[in-house]
């Protein structure tokens, strides 16, 4: 199989395999510390997101249903869950109805209902929604608050994500 | 590259342990298999350390103590993994001491100036046991209940004082989930607080004394012996150990992994078959068999004295099997040892086989 010319151009070659094998080396050992370090941080990083990936299946409903809604008194609020996320459902004195999802735009606190002055707030930095629309109206909040669609039947209220 | 790390070696002040590093070596003959069992006890350890914060992530101790671990074992991602990783590292952390400490022991490498090794190792290996005892209550099921219910029951048999360090420990009259709690103090703060500190004398005294020589290798003149360096060449056999052991560990946990029962409930009676961990097996055994061939409160008091006599004698080998006392006082100390590696092997067994 060796034919003379090759058997000459032995020294160059041999040389050339020395640099290829001590690459060919290297490269293997290098990835194979990839493949461990990811064999290792996978289930390590899924482990840890568990409760995130539970969580956002959570998020991902589209409806939640309030079965007392109706004996709600005008001019009061009821707080429910949206999936993980807080929400308020709002009975306004003239007998409409609204519901936001009762997280500020600005840092994320739990807003509340302040029913003297007619207005949604923040206690954490001052932050004013209008309660009908969700508009940001005064303080730092940046957009308005997330608002639902809302249906009321028979006291019953079915809120959606829009 | 070249100059950045001359920064940072100088600014660390780390030239005379670079220097120490480059001029360690590792004597090598053909009882140097045996220098490897201290560093994979070491990394065992560290993968103790790593799943074990893992663990605290999703674990709650005290009465939700069972059901977070079901948490764990079926329904985080990987959790079985983790767990199980925990559970096998622990096995394999002790089994590795007992190799590692029976190795120094038949090459007679406690002696001067290695008597404080040999003595932090002792430490290092009850707590390591001590470790393993705790951590076993903390999943709170059957097994776990009534292992630590027997467990106690030891400690009781103590003179005068041994009731109240039973209840002490237990945080009550029985196991519930106070002693959950209590155990998960213990075996999450305080015995690593108590471990770390012996671990890093223990592996000070290494780098100070070096590698001991097993006495036929030090019947040879010096210029017989051969070493190979420290840095790389042996640490590149030891991190090859470490990996097949990280190898072994891991397709252990894979393949077997641990599983939980049913929650512990103190109204239902101990499930056939009962027994400890394979590491507490020979005591256990061994009392077992001196309650049978004495039976009663005597034979509980003798199993215990005997049991302590051994081990004290065990511990203070170091002490009395000194090197310039000639070659009888050596040969005893090594059928000693021959008999305590046989009454470990032999009274685990037979537990086993007893079990089945």
């Amino acid at each position: 199989m060796m034919d003379e010319s090759k058997l000459n151009a032995e020294p160059t070659e041999a040389l050339g395999t020395e640099t290829s094998r001590r690459t060919f080396v290297r490269v293997a050992v290098a990835g194979m510390g990839l493949a461990y370090a990811g064999a290792i941080g996978y289930p390590i990083f899924r482990y840890l997101n568990s409760n995130v990936e539970k969580e956002a299946e959570l998020a991902a409903i589209k409806e939640v249903t309030l079965k007392d809604a109706g004996k709600l008194p005008k001019g009061s609020i009821l707080m429910f869950k949206f999936g993980p996320r807080p929400a308020m459902l709002i009975h306004h004195a003239d007998d409409t109805w609204s519901a936001f999802e009762a997280v500020c735009t600005h840092m994320g606190c739990t807003v509340g209902y302040d029913a003297a002055r007619e207005r949604i707030a923040c206690q954490c930095h001052g932050g004013q929604y209008d309660p009908k629309t969700g508009e940001n109206v005064g303080g730092p909040p940046p957009r308005p608050l997330m608002k639902y669609n809302l249906v009321m039947s028979k006291g019953l209220a079915t809120v959606t994500r829009i | 590259m070249a100059k950045v790390s001359t920064y940072i070696v100088e600014r660390l002040g780390l030239q005379d342990t670079l220097q120490y590093a480059s001029q360690k070596a590792v004597p090598q003959h053909k009882h140097s298999f045996w220098y490897f069992w201290g560093g994979i006890s070491l990394f065992s350890f560290l993968i103790q350390v790593v799943t074990g914060i893992l663990l605290m992530v999703y674990y709650r101790p005290g009465p939700e103590a069972h059901e977070s671990v079901r948490q764990i074992t079926y329904q985080m991602n990987f959790g079985w993994l983790i767990r199980s990783t925990h559970n096998w590292a622990a096995s394999i952390f002790i089994v590795s001491i007992f190799v590692h400490m029976f190795s120094v022991y038949f090459m007679k490498a406690y002696r001067k100036p290695r008597e404080f090794l040999w003595l932090s190792g002792v430490v290092l290996l009850l707590l390591g046991l001590t470790f393993g005892f705790s951590g076993y209550l903390l999943p709170m099921d059957m097994l776990s209940y009534f292992a630590t219910k027997v467990g106690l029951e030891i400690p009781k048999s103590l003179p005068f004082i041994g009731p109240a360090v039973a209840d002490i420990l237990r945080g009550g009259i029985d196991v519930t989930e106070f002693t959950v709690q209590r155990f998960f103090a213990l075996h999450t703060v305080i015995l690593p607080m108590v471990f770390i500190p012996f671990l890093l004398a223990h592996l000070w005294m290494v780098q100070k004394h070096g590698n001991s020589l097993p006495e036929s290798e030090e019947a040879k003149p010096e210029t017989d012996r051969k070493s190979i360096p420290f840095f790389p060449n042996f640490l590149m056999q030891d991190l090859a150990m470490w990996l097949i052991a990280l190898n072994v560990i891991a397709l252990l946990a894979a393949m077997f992994p641990w599983q939980l029962g049913e929650p512990a409930d103190p109204l239902k009676p101990a499930p056939v078959g009962i027994h400890p961990e394979w590491y507490f097996m020979s005591p256990f055994q061994t009392l077992k068999l001196i309650g049978k061939l004495i039976p009663g409160a005597a034979g509980e008091v003798i199993g215990m004295s005997v049991f302590t006599l051994g081990m004290v004698l065990w511990i203070l080998i170091p002490f009395y099997d000194v090197k310039s006392k000639g070659a009888q006082r050596a040969k005893r100390a090594t059928y000693f040892g021959l008999l305590a590696l046989f009454i470990l092997v032999g009274t685990s067994a037979w537990g086993y086989l007893g079990v089945q």
